[in-house]
């Protein structure tokens, strides 16, 4: 029972990164209707910038708005000069204009910081709560960071006029354009606040992975899943998947283990646990096409 | 006649006399070399997801340019040339053809990988083009009778996982073992290594828990493993998924006997940010001294190599392991050449790798020694054990060697 509650706590811990990796690709996906592939390894690029902001003696939580406004910049940047030129391109030229700047970003992280693995000092306190022999410190800030970030994308699609503006250009951007919605500048928008929530999501990382130019790459993957289980369109499904997916995988190892005790009979063990995760995942969106909490798309033809 | 005779055998005996002398004196070729130069070929991943690995090349090539600057070997510059592989097979395939049969490189030195060389493992054998001291622990490279032109250089895996068993048997109570290993060909070679260590105490393994590479923490696996109950553990993971693992054993309070693999033993890659305290007490074979072990800061080879790294390779990771792995492995090659003299033909070289006998390398561990014959294609086999206290590995213990067939 013991080991049960842990790994669970684990798993939502696990589904904590990629909630907030999730989040970021709702991000830019609402506001541009575009799947970034490249937001894993920008996440990941941001996270270094926090880790050198606190070599240089900054506080982490100093760090952190510096770095998120750095981000951004570099969001707007890479909308406004790369991808400007491409808005009326096919779809397949800009994903591969994304991965593209994928491998960019993997190769100037290793290149700059290189590839040792480096620790990231946890922004909170490492003290002895509730509980906390199930759950470490950083997990729990994590997680409790998640929801946080999650409230105020909520807030800021819903109840501001430029989330709402943001949301018409990336929908309809004829039609947006018509209403005065300057669509250029709401799609750059998109890109920054993409890479601001990345940045959050990178530094929380860090501490808990290690901050390492592959850090992003596997947990993108996750991202994806648990972005799709929820609804890519919809912020909160994203963090609900993200959740969802870490802590279905360490049950799966986890009741595999026991079945494999009682019985003998191996089934499933943590060699599966993606596969079966995945599986679950192709048979939510096979019932829910756009995910458990995902709005349906009417297009007026 | 009696006189004739005699001239004869003179002649004869000038004959021999004459066609001594140039023996030892003739230079002899293949592909690759000439009086000036010497052509190695090696690929590496510089770029992709193990390009981390690609500073092994980068500094193989400072090394040599080193080398070249103080004269080269035997007077012969050697020109190294490296090609990224990006760590896809097929990759390395095209282009260890194209050092081969464009390049014609004397032999191939240090390609890195597993999955790398064994794509190419046939094809080396089959030209007869040395595949010398490739960059991989793997068992496979040490088979003489069926692939006379590969041969390896760090001890290997299964070796590695031999002398641990042996060691949790004679010093662990009542040992109940437990196992963390990445789900592929490395984790499963150390693996097999330690269960023929264990021999028939095998079943003293309670739990096996493996990971994949695409996984982001291995918090999940160390929970199941420490309610196993096992006292001892065998930690066969690469460096960040070591540094997550003892920074989770601590986290939880799991105190068994810690066993992890050569592979993450380094100090600034895996016990600095699993943080010092936490890895109290962890037991490693070794047998490279670490430049980030402080206990090397004054050894002269470490000086040596840090005067090389300022000059030679600036840009490189002096907290890493591979520059200091690579100028190890390089050295090893320069000597196989010094001694091949001026019969570089490849036969000659594959002969003078396979007669190395305790050859003493720089950086290797104190007491550890190249040995290699004709039927022994491992040049390393000896490690000697550590303990992890304060803020480096303590050697203890005398120098172990394992037998791999």
């Amino acid at each position: 029972m013991e080991q049960l509650i842990q790994q669970t706590a684990a798993g939502l811990a696990n589904g904590a990164i990629y909630a907030l990796l999730a989040l970021a690709l709702v991000m830019i996906f609402v506001s541009t209707d575009h799947i970034n592939f490249a937001q894993g390894e920008m996440a990941m690029f941001s996270a270094y910038l926090t880790w050198q902001f606190i070599q240089w003696g900054a506080n982490f939580w100093i760090a952190l708005p510096l770095v998120m406004v750095l981000s951004f910049a570099i969001g707007v940047g890479i909308e406004r000069s790369i991808l400007r030129p491409l808005h009326n391109a096919p779809v397949l030229s800009v994903v591969v204009v994304f991965i593209g700047l994928l491998t960019i970003f993997h190769a100037l992280a290793g290149g700059i910081w290189t590839h040792t693995i480096k620790a990231v000092p946890s922004p909170f306190p490492q003290v002895s709560f509730p509980g906390s022999g199930y759950i470490g410190a950083h997990q729990l800030g994590m997680i409790v960071v998640t929801i946080v970030m999650l409230f105020a994308l909520f807030a800021f699609f819903r109840l501001t006029p430029l989330g709402l503006a943001m949301r018409a250009a990336a929908q309809n951007p004829a039609s947006a354009r018509l209403a005065g919605i300057s669509v250029d500048w709401m799609l750059a928008l998109g890109w920054g606040l993409a890479a601001a929530v990345g940045a959050v999501a990178g530094s929380m990382v860090a501490p808990a992975v290690y901050l390492e130019p592959n850090m992003m790459a596997s947990i993108l993957l996750y991202g994806f899943a648990g972005a799709l289980v929820g609804g890519i369109s919809s912020p909160g499904g994203a963090v609900a998947g993200g959740f969802i997916v870490g802590v279905l995988e360490n049950l799966i190892a986890y009741f595999g283990n026991v079945i494999e005790r009682a019985t003998g009979l191996y089934i499933v063990g943590n060699g599966e646990k993606l596969t079966v995760a995945l599986i679950i995942v192709i048979t939510v969106l096979t019932l829910k096409p756009n995910g458990l909490f995902g709005h349906v798309t009417v297009k007026r033809v | 006649m009696r006189v004739h005779k005699l001239m004869l055998a003179g002649a004869g005996a000038l004959a021999i006399a004459l066609t001594a002398n140039p023996v030892s004196a003739q230079k002899k070729y293949d592909d690759g070399a000439s009086d000036t130069e010497i052509r190695i070929g090696n690929t590496n991943p510089y770029s992709g997801p193990a390009s981390a690995y690609g500073q092994i090349g980068k500094a193989i090539e400072a090394y040599f340019k080193m080398v070249n600057d103080k004269g080269g070997i035997n007077g012969r510059k050697v020109n190294f040339i490296t090609y990224d592989d990006g760590y896809a097979p097929p990759k390395t395939v095209e282009m260890v053809r194209k050092l081969v049969e464009q390049d014609q490189v004397l032999f191939i030195f240090q390609t890195l990988g597993t999955p790398s060389n064994t794509a190419i493992h046939k094809y080396m054998n089959g030209k007869k083009v040395p595949q010398l001291f490739v960059a991989t622990g793997a068992s496979v490279w040490g088979k003489p009778q069926e692939f006379p032109w590969t041969m390896g250089w760090q001890p290997d895996y299964q070796t590695e996982g031999v002398i641990y068993a042996k060691h949790i048997l004679a010093n662990v109570k009542d040992a109940k073992i437990a196992v963390l290993m990445q789900n592929d060909d490395y984790g499963r070679d150390y693996f097999n290594g330690f269960k023929k260590g264990l021999g028939k105490d095998a079943d003293k393994i309670v739990q096996v828990a493996t990971y994949e590479v695409a996984d982001p923490t291995v918090d999940s696996q160390i929970i199941a493993l420490k309610n196993s109950g096992a006292n001892a553990f065998f930690n066969i993971t690469t460096p960040k998924f070591a540094a997550q693992a003892i920074k989770k054993a601590h986290e939880i309070g799991w105190k068994p006997a810690h066993y992890l693999n050569n592979v993450s033993s380094s100090v600034g890659a895996v016990m600095k940010p699993a943080g010092f305290e936490a890895g109290q007490g962890i037991l490693t074979a070794s047998y490279i001294k670490d430049p980030t072990d402080s206990q090397w800061d004054k050894d002269a080879d470490m000086v040596a190599w840090n005067a090389f790294m300022d000059k030679y390779y600036p840009g490189g990771d002096k907290k890493s392991t591979f520059p200091a792995y690579a100028y190890a492995v390089s050295s090893t090659m320069a000597e196989v050449l010094k001694r091949a003299g001026d019969n570089l033909t490849r036969e000659n070289v594959m002969k003078q790798a396979a007669s190395l006998k305790g050859v003493e390398i720089p950086l290797l561990l104190p007491g550890i020694k190249i040995n290699t014959s004709a039927t022994d294609f491992y040049p390393i086999q000896s490690v000697r054990l550590a303990r992890f206290k304060g803020e480096t590995f303590e050697l203890f213990g005398d120098i172990l060697s394992g037998e791999s067939e």
